[in-house]
């Protein structure tokens, strides 16, 4: 097991770096394609007063005209132990983890980051609990009373999940729920620290709206694992040993439908980002997609470069966890 | 080793075990288990599926019953039946289960749980497809243990590694932590029958236990079974498709077809002289090694019946070679279950004399 997670680590640290050069490489080649020069770069990162000695300083200063490894070596350096930017006699400490500053704001990324990645994250973590959670109790019990009231009701309102896009059900719940019904405030993000309460407050409905779709695809999902594996050869073993019913369903049954469920939220992952983006955009959260949209609109390369490390991060050790999740949960993978 | 705990005393007091479940003119057998026409249907979209049709038997204990047919002849039906194993709403059971005095037909299907495992276990044909992947071995026997003894799990532990050892696991102490893949075949029926044996139950169902074994092994498999049946004195159902197996170890025999027992009696009588052209058939198309396939002599022709439409009369009569001897009695009505000597029961129209006739004279010598 310890070998196992080990391995996954290093896989994971490995992915990591490749993501980094890679998306690395793009944001270095794209202005490079879409004709700018180095000293196009300098001159948004001056603002109003260009002036030649000025553009001379901030690409000295940003080594906007390093060769690439250069500049990728810096930034990786940047990360783990930080980086000086020196111009003259002005010199700028980026502790670590640094990954520059934007462009245009001259803010450091990395705080930008702490500002916008828990909106985001908040938004997925939450959802992916709440459609777990909902989906497979949900699937477990439509299995279990196959052909019942329940299980068609709750197959058809999956079918609908399944098929109404997000910002649809999010404007129309924001809509009925805040406006019409009053039930709850207009969602604004709160810091979970400030005060969790109000932040489990603004998150109730684009967890809702983010994780009603994924809930019933996985309700289905859970349902069709739950009928295949109720009528293994090891459940009637199961109840030929005297287990209760309710021992044999969860112990048994279920243990072995959630297996492959957890692999395919594993695969989910990079979904549930782009759904958390979705849905924080349709609830006006100012979160890592918008973040990123500002980004690239304005060439705005440390910010972009950002983003696609904190997402990838995010995706890629989420990952680790639901890899390490399935290990346990199937001997025959930890053992191979 | 502490068994048969306190729970059945329990069980006993609150006086729900020993309350008649079955039918008022039923009154409880003088065997340790009796089936008293046991009829198992399924009501199917194609029809009626009658699985097990009327059948009747009784065990001792440290009997062994060895009940054998071709594929489809309702020995699992049978066997998962005699568990509580159906699920009610899909099958219909009626008939009568005594099992100790108890019966489980009309007993709650709560009643019939608490005895599975403890009063009555099962080995199945496949031990990989039928032991949980996820949980070792150990798991699943200490899980089988703890559900019917109230012990630690410390204790169970141990039991389960003492179950293993008897069942002839080398190094049990280190395989009781091994999953059932990390198992061989033969090891893993080993484990699979420490499972069912370690509440030490009083009746065993084995369901094809060797079916899915190499020829080796299938050996060492029912040695093993014969010396634990000496060892705990339980009573053992053995289920199997060769006549072989069954008369190596078995007290009586009954034989069944489409549902319903074509022969019944000792190993005596139905090895040695059975009286049924489908047991004939059994008999002739048994492997022998000293003989080359083509050589075998009465193959079954044909395949089984349909449960849902039987066909009419006796069932076997399409397959029969005797069918026209009867008058067209074979294909009209269905034949009795009747003593042919005492404790030997056959069903089939041909006449006592006739049957023992072409017994000795067509079958034996070709045998
Ligand atoms: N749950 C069920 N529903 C409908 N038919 C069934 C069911 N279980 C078994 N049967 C049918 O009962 C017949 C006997 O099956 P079985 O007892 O498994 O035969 P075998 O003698 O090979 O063990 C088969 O034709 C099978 O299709
Ligand atoms: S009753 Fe007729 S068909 Fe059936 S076994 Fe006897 S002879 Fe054959
Ligand atoms: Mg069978």
């Amino acid at each position: 097991m310890i070998r196992y997670i080990i391995r996954r680590l290093l896989v994971a640290v490995l992915l990591l770096a490749i993501i980094s050069l890679v998306t690395f490489g793009i944001f270095f080649l794209l202005p490079k394609l879409a004709g700018q020069s180095t000293d196009d770069l300098a001159a948004r990162y001056l603002g109003r007063e260009v002036t030649p000695e000025g553009l001379a300083g901030v690409k000295a200063k940003l080594g906007l005209d390093d060769p690439f490894l250069v500049r990728y070596w810096e930034f990786v350096q940047g990360m783990f132990v930080g980086q000086e930017y020196k111009f003259g006699t002005s010199i700028t400490e980026c502790p670590a983890p640094c990954l520059g500053y934007s462009y245009r704001t001259n803010e450091p990324v990395f705080d930008l980051l702490l500002d916008r990645a828990p909106v985001t994250f908040s938004i997925a973590l939450g959802a992916a609990v709440l459609w777990l959670l909902a989906g497979v109790t949900i699937g477990v019990i439509s299995a279990l009373k196959r052909g019942s009231v329940f299980d068609r009701a709750s197959m058809s309102a999956a079918l609908a999940g399944v098929s109404l896009p997000m910002f649809f059900t999010g404007l129309v719940s924001i809509w009925l729920i805040c406006r019409q019904l009053k039930l709850l405030p207009t969602p604004r993000y709160h810091e979970f620290l400030d005060n969790p309460a109000t932040w489990a407050q603004a998150l109730i409905l684009p967890w809702i709206t983010l994780a009603f779709l994924y809930a019933a695809m996985y309700a289905r999902l859970t349902r069709a694992g739950m009928l295949e594996t109720m009528g293994e050869d090891y459940i009637r073993t199961a109840r030929a040993k005297g287990l209760p019913e309710r021992t044999v369903i969860t112990r048994h049954g279920l243990r072995s439908a959630l297996t492959p469920i957890i692999t395919i939220f594993g695969l989910d992952i990079g979904l549930l980002l782009g759904g958390a983006v979705i849905t924080e955009t349709t609830f006006s959260f100012a979160g890592l997609g918008q973040l990123m949209l500002q980004g690239i609109t304005r060439s705005d390369l440390p910010v972009a470069l950002g983003v696609t490390m904190a997402t990838g991060l995010f995706v890629i050790v989420a990952n680790l966890v639901v890899d390490i999740l399935y290990a346990v949960a199937d001997p025959r993978v930890r053992l191979a | 080793m502490a068994r048969k705990n306190d729970k059945r005393d329990d069980e006993m007091r609150d006086g729900t075990s020993t309350a008649p479940a079955g039918p008022a003119d039923s009154r409880p057998p003088s065997s340790f288990l009796e089936v008293r026409d046991l009829r198992i249907h399924f009501p199917t979209d194609d029809g009626l599926v009658k699985s097990v049709d009327g059948l009747s038997f009784q065990l001792e204990r440290g009997k062994t019953l060895g009940i054998v047919g071709e594929s489809g002849s309702g020995k699992s039906v049978t066997s998962l039946g005699i568990l509580g194993l159906h699920n009610r709403r899909n099958a219909r059971v009626s008939g009568e289960i005594w099992l100790d005095g108890q019966e489980l037909v009309g007993a709650s299907e709560e009643q019939v749980r608490r005895l599975r495992g403890r009063d009555m276990a099962m080995i199945f044909q496949d031990p990989l497809s039928s032991m949980h992947p996820f949980y070792t071995v150990g798991h699943q026997i200490i899980e089988a243990y703890r559900i019917h003894n109230d012990v630690t799990r410390k204790v169970a532990r141990k039991h389960a590694i003492d179950m293993l050892g008897r069942v002839g696991i080398p190094r049990p102490d280190r395989r009781v932590d091994d999953y059932p893949h990390q198992f061989s075949g033969g090891m893993r029926q080993r484990a699979m029958i420490a499972m069912a044996l370690s509440c030490d139950p009083e009746l065993l169902i084995a369901d094809e236990p060797t079916t899915a074994l190499d020829v080796t092994v299938q050996a060492q498999i029912l040695d093993l079974l014969r010396d634990l049946q000496r060892e705990f004195n339980s009573a053992i159902i053995m289920i199997t498709h060769d006549l072989g197996v069954v008369a190596e170890l078995s007290d009586d025999i009954l034989v069944m077809y489409g549902g319903r027992c074509v022969e019944y009696g000792t190993v005596d009588d139905v090895f040695h002289a059975p009286e049924h052209p489908y047991t004939w058939g059994l008999l002739g198309s048994m492997p022998r090694l000293d003989r080359e396939r083509s050589e075998r002599l009465l193959p079954i022709k044909g395949t089984p019946p349909s449960l849902i439409n039987l066909p009419s009369g006796c069932a076997f009569n399409p397959r029969c070679a005797y069918a026209e001897l009867n008058g067209g009695k074979s294909t009209e009505e269905r034949p009795d279950l009747r003593d042919a000597a005492p404790g030997h029961r056959v069903a089939c129209h041909l006449p006592a004399e006739k049957r023992r006739q072409i017994w000795n004279d067509e079958i034996a010598p070709k045998l």
